[in-house]
């Protein structure tokens, strides 16, 4: 195992599209190895994309599992990940990996219904809200070359946003 | 070697001033560090890093010629600039309630006093002529913990006729 070089924006390969995952062989979950080992490298970071390392194929980690008293699937491989459903919106702040030394308020999806494959191939599906949910969101993007940057919302209106918030209905449950 | 310092601007507001302000520094070879302009009452407000090779008096001749032309009174003081050592707040407080004098120095006298160490206030008159409102939002960190902040927050809430919210601000690094 190995901890990987993170690219650091400005570096325009962050911005790129990454491509499908198409062969699940012992390449693969050695990659895989080493993006979690360079994912727990960095102080709290909950996260990591394989373009962040300059890997284009559509993988994530996500582990929001340090984080207490939140609903959670802990530590999850995150192949060719898509997004069949989304409820509600939340602002959060995020931090990134590639953008250091910076915070922003971003807007995301409350609740997510995901379909991805893991390190084998097997295709799962996850319900999963708020943290846990912004978090997949925020790897999902670095595959579309998007960064928290491409999507942030101002201080300001951070008040009005979550007053609509408070109307947002809940989910359905099934 | 090029020193910081901190421009400080404010007039009656009219549209041009931040790009001819800030052409004017650039044609004077400074260089811009965090920024922030605000409207206060339909004034123009700015506060801008500056970095300049020459001094406080020097910088004061080169800003007067477009200060003067917007009628503008503008300050400069020789700071010690620190860029990419942000401090990240962790609690987000909004207060509102009936315009009334004494609400910002109730709330921040309660806060400082509970551990607080405020890093962003901003505020807003809103509501009608014949009963404003006041909204602000302030976000810093909590030195002493959220309880004892939330606590001293409902009691004055409730002896001052306020609205008040406390949320932490759970920075999500991916």
């Amino acid at each position: 195992m190995a901890v990987l070089d993170i690219l650091v924006y400005p570096d325009p390969r962050l911005k790129q599209v990454s491509k499908p995952v198409e062969h699940f062989d012992d390449s693969l979950r050695s990659f895989v190895l080493d993006l979690e080992e360079t994912m727990r490298a960095g102080p709290g970071g909950v996260g990591i994309a394989a373009p962040q390392v300059g890997y284009f194929e559509r993988i994530v980690i996500v582990d929001v599992s340090g984080k207490p008293k939140i609903k959670q699937h802990g530590r999850l491989v995150l192949i060719n990940p898509e997004i069949i459903s989304q409820e509600g919106s939340a602002v959060g702040r995020e931090g990134c990996l590639s953008v250091p030394e910076y915070t922003g308020n971003v807007t995301r999806a409350k609740f997510i219904t995901l379909r991805a494959q893991d390190e084998f191939g097997k295709i799962c599906e996850f319900q999963m809200e708020r943290y846990e949910a912004r978090a997949v969101q925020h790897e999902m993007d670095h595959l579309d070359g998007l960064l928290l940057l491409d999507r942030l919302v101002s201080r300001r209106d951070l008040f009005r946003r979550q007053s609509q918030e408070a109307t947002t209905p809940k989910p359905k449950t099934s | 070697m090029k020193k910081w310092f901190m421009l400080t601007l404010v007039g009656k507001d009219r549209s041009g001033i931040v790009a001819q302000v800030t052409r004017a520094l650039y044609e004077g070879e400074c260089n811009l560090g965090e920024a922030s302009m605000v409207r206060l009452g339909g004034n123009f407000t700015v506060m801008l890093m500056v970095q300049f090779a020459g001094n406080e008096q020097a910088l004061d001749d080169l800003i007067g010629p477009v200060s003067r032309s917007f009628d503008l009174r503008h300050h400069v003081d020789a700071i010690e600039g620190e860029l990419l050592h942000h401090v990240e707040p962790d609690v987000r407080i909004t207060v509102y309630g009936a315009d009334r004098s004494g609400i910002v120095a109730e709330i921040t006298g309660t806060l400082t006093e509970k551990g607080f160490n405020i890093l962003n206030l901003e505020s807003d008159v809103g509501g009608s002529t014949e009963s404003p409102i006041y909204v602000m939002t302030i976000e810093g960190v909590a030195e002493q913990g959220v309880e004892i902040l939330e606590e001293a927050l409902q009691i004055l809430a409730r002896e001052k006729g306020l609205e008040t919210q406390l949320e932490p601000i759970d920075t999500l690094i991916g």
